[in-house]
């Protein structure tokens, strides 16, 4: 009815958030070496029960309609399954990430009965070796176990999900296969230099040719494909690919991390993009409204030397959050820029704020792709939307 | 269903999997079956849909709402959209 493109009418912030991902815990069972959220250990100062349990009330008048839980591994939370139960009791829509640990038969049958929770399980290579490179020994295993659980129960369409990175990129007709067989639906979402991803990230992000191909599969493959609207970067070689196509950090788009804390999307755990905590007076609600950094974020954006670029109204300048953990100016190109148009700068590049990683197992910095361990959370802004005008 | 076949002569109501969230751009609308998010991008189109519950016809929520008889086609292809993704549904 209204001309304005979807995208503008979100740029400036919307009653509350669409997408609001939750991590309930940094404690995980694993230590993927792109973890976003540097997870291990659990944070001692992480929300009680009770505080959880007011935050979902809050959601609720709010009418957030839904949160994407992650963590860390939510499911090694004890409470876990009563936060889940009194969010669907209280009107709010679960999707939670989860490495499998936990979905046990008992628990996949559990899933089954509700018609408000969606499970994804995060898998990061399509073969065993490739997978356990990045999320650890046993870590493929433990997915494969979950996903037999799920779709024994009669779970169908949970959500395989995949962080694309240079070694799982030839491998995408494989996750179909995957996603296929279990009538569940792939997800895939871009590598963030974000938490201990930092580390890793030059060696496993996409090539420039890589990126190519995984544009041209995407397109093949339209809606089928969840992609949490990761891959708007990719518009610059054509076409945009289905979503809203724009940074919705602070504008649709937020983290609560486990000890309450509110940040302008899950890639961003830094206090460059710390809003508030909802611990505070005014709770989350406040922090979402009268935030200064999200007052920030909702205004204007200049685009800065995109702006010269023919692909910018379909780009936007790309992720925010691959940006400042590159070392590259907010206003500039990405990363990954599929112009060519960027030279990341990783010694100038911020460090996360935190570090909740093992500490037993320092992550090797030399991931050849032999290296250990594993990741847990694969949050993405807008995942699984799939938004259709009125 | 096409616009032509949405009966403005019946009942309709939100879908009861249904929730509306008012933006100032309009409203937000999220069906917790489908999973599907949706948009209304006036204000005038989130009064109908409110009205619809408490009105005997789509095409009286319409005219509580102050849709003219001239917009009237539009709104109907409107509903119709939302009748679709089962957003809205007939009272029975």
């Amino acid at each position: 009815m209204v001309a304005l493109p979807l995208a503008e009418r979100f740029e400036s912030g919307l009653a509350a958030p669409i997408c609001l991902t939750w991590e309930l815990t940094y404690a995980c069972n694993l230590a993927c070496v792109h973890c976003l959220s540097s997870s291990g250990r659990r944070d001692p100062g992480e929300l009680s029960t009770a505080e959880c349990l007011a935050l979902i009330d809050e959601f609720e008048r709010m009418r957030v309609f839904y949160v994407n839980i992650g963590g860390g591994e939510p499911t090694v939370r004890p409470d876990f399954w009563k936060i889940l139960d009194y969010a669907v009791d209280h009107h709010v829509g679960v999707k939670f990430s989860t490495n499998g640990i936990k979905i046990t038969r008992q628990a996949a049958d559990r899933l089954a009965d509700s018609d408000y929770v969606d499970v994804q399980v995060s898998l990061d290579g399509a073969t065993e070796s490739v997978n356990d490179a990045i999320r650890g020994a046993g870590s493929y295993r433990t997915a494969v176990r979950a996903m037999d659980n799920l779709a024994a129960a009669g779970v169908t369409g949970f959500k395989v999900s995949v962080v694309v990175t240079r070694h799982n990129i030839g491998e995408l007709d494989d996750f179909k296969g995957i996603a296929d067989r279990y009538g569940a639906q792939l997800r895939l979402t871009r590598l963030r230099p974000s938490g201990r991803g930092a580390d890793v990230w030059s060696e496993l992000h996409p090539t420039a040719d890589q990126q190519h191909v995984l544009y041209e599969w995407l397109r093949g493959h339209g809606e089928q494909v969840l992609t949490g609207d990761s891959f708007f970067h990719l518009a610059g070689f054509g076409e945009s690919l289905p979503g809203l196509n724009l940074c919705g950090a602070g504008r649709v788009v937020c983290l609560v991390d486990p000890v309450g804390d509110v940040y302008a999307c899950p890639f961003t755990i830094h206090e460059n993009f710390l809003a508030g905590n909802v611990r505070a007076d005014g709770g989350f609600a406040t922090v979402w409204r009268d935030s200064e950094l999200f007052a920030r974020l909702r205004g204007p954006q200049a685009g800065g030397t995109c702006r010269s670029c023919s692909a910018f109204d379909s780009c936007r300048g790309g992720c925010m959050a691959a940006k400042f953990f590159t070392g590259l100016p907010l206003d500039g190109p990405d990363p990954e820029c599929v112009r060519g148009m960027s030279t990341p700068d990783f010694a100038g590049a911020p460090k996360p704020s935190a570090d909740h990683s093992h500490r037993r197992a320092p992550v090797p910095v030399t991931i050849g792709f032999h290296g250990p361990p594993d990741r847990a959370c694969a949050e993405s802004p807008l995942a699984g939307w799939a938004p259709s005008g009125d | 269903m096409s616009t032509e076949q949405f009966d403005l002569d019946a009942g309709w109501r939100l879908h009861p999997q249904a929730s509306v969230r008012p933006e100032r751009f309009g409203a937000l609308l999220y069906h917790f079956g489908t999973r599907r998010l949706t948009f209304l991008t006036s204000p005038i189109l989130l009064a109908v849909v409110t009205a619809l519950v408490d009105e005997p016809s789509a095409r009286a929520a319409c005219a509580k709402s102050g849709v003219s008889e001239a917009e009237l086609g539009k709104y109907q292809s409107a509903l119709a959209r939302l009748a679709m993704s089962d957003m809205i549904c007939e009272r029975s």
